[in-house]
């Protein structure tokens, strides 16, 4: 978790919103985060992210007063909030930090919510205390059974559409294969289910298609018509075999990098200064 | 044809400058039009399909000289027509033959601010070369007074040659404008709007400024330095720069005059939204629109391999779909990034491509295949959801459409396959949403352009647009023309 100055960001951010961030202005990659929460007094955002390549591992080593090359945004559409009736919302894994503010701006605008947060194991289960703190009903769930229930997310989501009545809206954020399996849960039930997409992007804001997604069949771009789609539309097996073309050239470089850094730390124990 | 080298184009020229030069003024016409058309030099093509430096090298002062004595210097001028901002070509070209190159850049700059950029990226055959005198008389279009590479040659010669002076700036007036947008349309609405003294901030949403030159246009055909030297210049002149700042997202624009005291704006956000021809399998992996491949190559570098972090997959057998300039750097830099073999598909005929001649030309020297009344009807892919080929028709030409091409009619039954892994979409661009989304008063089309009258005023008293926003997508010319105009506009607004 980060919190990074950024005044302007801060006063027009709305939840559902992202940025893009880049390291290094010539040969840095452009990478999407979802914005968890944002102080518009203070000028500032929170970004949590999960350290899953090269630029990620760059960004968890910055320490308190560095600075970030490029950020920019908010971007993507923010979430349609409004009173439906009970809301629930399904966090999984680091999902949890986008789906807060969501989870935020549905209570404000007068609904029941229902927070699920799913985890691999108890470690990895962030922001309990402020989902706590909205949440009408909040549920855990581990997949080894560390922490909450021992189950999928998926468990506890079928169990609130069984009852009666059954919940209004659900919001899904979290591994594209939770999602998709949120969006067939609900399904059977009629309940309506928002998923939130975080495709490969490099501008943000149209102009290169390359976050495009299949939505009842029709091409959508995920940063101007997104982030937030239909779950039940959603073709998510073509998300997922997209958001895996580059992930050979991701692992050489995340792999490169960890070289990269051991040989720096080497190099700084020797009190030698690397040439670049 | 054999590739001539510079060295060689250039003693050419010198022996028949030699022969004319003393009896310049004294030329006939049908002399000037016996002399040969001055041919580009251009870096073989053998060599320049693995590299990213210019294509086109420039004519020597020799080639240039000689090319300007082949103007006629026609009293009605119809070249002058011919362009979109009316430069005084007959003088610009003059002054090239008399050796005072000074003069020729100056005469081009009281129209044009960009003549380094034009000169390489203007479709001159369908303007200023189209009607010229000479080229009639020859009945050869590819005969006509090269203005374009004239126009290339001065402004280089300047780049290199003159100690550059910071246009004058007059007085600060207190008045601030706001340009969003850093393409071409922008960077002139910027220099003539801070000229007159008002503060100027340009917003703009990548990390780096200039727009559709930087992150489209590869540098073989247009080098940053030239497009960066242009954004030195403006800031040299006091105009404030901001990256990373998108309008509509991290600012809506009718906060920029509510909250941040903006007299007036200038949208000039472009025309980027690329189309796809929703066909199947087109969200396969190996599928680009031409501005992701584009962009990944030149903004953010993949050319690099090793050092930039944006890579593009290695790609053996590219096809790319469209035939204007897009698909000709589309397909140039799929070359230049290692693919074995490039198919440009385009449905009409090589009449009706959009691209400018010598791209098209310089894309078949450098082993690019070209086919023709073809077009894609379905993407195929593996189970990994990767590209494996492209299923296509034939077409022929039918009666005329709107826009005067002859329409392509499908043969029915014609399918057949190309076996390629990547796939990239150049059929164009819609218009951005972000502006339009974001602000419910700002009138559009249905195609999303923003509406303007004839001086670049749109719906919101105070905001201008121009450029491809407003035109779809055109070129550097037409968007620094309007930019022109809505400048002149914002200046007598402010005025006023």
């Amino acid at each position: 978790m980060m919190t990074v100055r950024a005044p302007l960001i801060a006063e027009e951010r709305k939840p559902g919103q992202f940025v893009i961030l880049q390291l290094d202005d010539n040969f840095g990659e452009r990478i999407p985060l979802t914005i968890a929460d944002a102080d518009p007094v203070e000028g500032s955002i929170t970004l949590v992210f999960q350290t899953v390549g090269k630029t990620t591992h760059r960004l968890a080593l910055l320490s308190e007063g560095d600075k970030i090359e490029n950020l920019v945004g908010p971007l993507g559409q923010p979430t349609h909030i409004e009173k439906v009736g009970t809301v629930v919302c399904v966090g999984g894994g680091i999902g949890v930090a986008p789906l807060h503010p969501i989870a935020q701006g549905m209570k404000r605008a007068g609904n029941r919510v229902v927070i699920i947060i799913g985890a691999r194991t108890k470690d990895l289960v962030i922001l309990e205390d402020r989902m706590r703190a909205i949440a009408d009903e909040l549920i855990i769930c581990t997949d080894d059974g560390s922490y909450g229930r021992k189950a999928l997310v998926t468990a506890p989501l079928k169990e609130l559409c069984e009852r009666d009545p059954k919940p209004d809206m659900v919001v899904a954020i979290g591994p594209p294969i939770m999602m998709k399996f949120c969006a067939e849960t609900t399904r059977p039930f009629g309940v309506p289910t928002v998923v939130s997409l975080n495709s490969i992007m490099i501008d943000g804001t149209g102009m290169c298609g390359g976050c495009r997604v299949t939505v009842g069949g029709q091409t959508k771009f995920t940063c101007v018509d997104g982030p937030e789609f239909d779950g039940h539309l959603v073709d998510f097996d073509n998300l997922m075999k997209r958001l895996g073309a580059y992930k050979k050239q991701e692992d050489m470089a995340h792999e490169k990098c960890h070289l990269e850094m051991e040989m720096e730390m080497e190099m700084e124990k020797r009190n030698l200064k690397l040439e670049t | 044809m054999s590739h001539k080298s510079a060295e060689q184009l250039n003693a050419e020229a010198r022996k028949h400058l030699d022969a004319l030069l003393p009896r310049k003024d004294a030329l006939k016409p049908k002399e000037r039009m016996a002399i040969p058309a001055q041919e580009m030099p251009a870096q073989d093509p053998a060599e320049r399909r693995r590299n990213v430096s210019e294509v086109a090298l420039g004519y020597s002062q020799e080639q240039a000289r000689l090319e300007a004595l082949r103007c006629l210097q026609c009293k009605n001028a119809p070249c002058i027509e011919g362009c979109p901002v009316r430069i005084d070509i007959p003088a610009f070209v003059k002054a090239i033959a008399d050796g005072d190159y000074q003069k020729s850049v100056d005469i081009i700059k009281r129209n044009s601010l960009l003549p380094a950029v034009c000169g390489r990226v203007c479709p001159q055959e369908v303007q200023c070369q189209a009607p010229c005198t000479v080229g009639k008389a020859l009945k050869d279009v590819d005969k006509a007074v090269n203005i374009g590479r004239l126009e290339r040659y001065v402004a280089d010669w300047e780049r290199e040659n003159q100690s550059f002076d910071v246009p004058a700036v007059k007085p600060e007036t207190g008045k601030k404008v706001a340009v969003i947008g850093s393409g071409p349309a922008s960077l002139v609405v910027a220099a003539d709007v801070r000229r007159e003294g008002h503060a100027v901030t340009i917003f703009e949403a990548f990390h780096k400024p200039g727009g559709v030159m930087i992150y489209g246009i590869p540098e073989f055909r247009l080098p940053k330095k030239i497009v960066q030297m242009e954004i030195d210049t403006l800031a040299a002149m006091g105009v404030e720069l901001r990256t990373n700042y998108v309008v509509g997202r991290t600012r809506k624009l009718t906060d920029l005059m509510t909250k941040d005291g903006y007299h007036a704006i200038f949208v000039g956000t472009g025309a980027g939204l690329p189309k796809f021809m929703n066909i199947e399998g087109e969200n396969l992996i190996g599928v680009f629109s031409a501005n992701e491949y584009l962009t990944r190559a030149n903004l953010m570098k993949a050319y690099e391999v090793g050092k930039a972090d944006t890579p593009i997959m290695p790609s053996r057998k590219v096809v790319v779909l469209g035939g204007g300039n897009v698909a000709m750097d589309a397909a140039r830099v799929a070359l230049r990034l290692g693919a074995g073999e490039v198919h440009v598909v385009y449905r009409r005929t090589e009449v009706e491509m959009p691209a400018r001649v010598e791209e098209v030309r310089h894309a078949k020297e450098e082993g690019i295949e070209f086919h023709l009344l073809q077009n894609a009807k379905r993407i195929l892919g593996d189970e990994y959801g990767r590209v494996t080929g492209i299923e296509c028709l034939r077409y022929e030409l039918g009666e005329p459409d709107a826009s005067g091409r002859r329409r392509p009619v499908e043969l029915k039954g014609s399918e057949f396959m190309i076996e390629c892994d990547a796939v990239i979409v150049a059929i164009g661009n819609d218009s951005n949403p972000l502006i339009k989304q974001t602000t419910p008063e700002l009138n559009v089309n249905k195609w999303g352009h923003i509406i303007v009258d004839e001086n670049g005023r749109t719906s919101i008293p105070g905001v201008y647009a121009g450029g491809d926003i407003v035109l779809g997508a055109a070129t550097v010319i037409l968007a620094m023309g309007q930019g022109r105009t809505a400048a002149k506009a914002i200046n007598e607004y402010l005025a006023g």
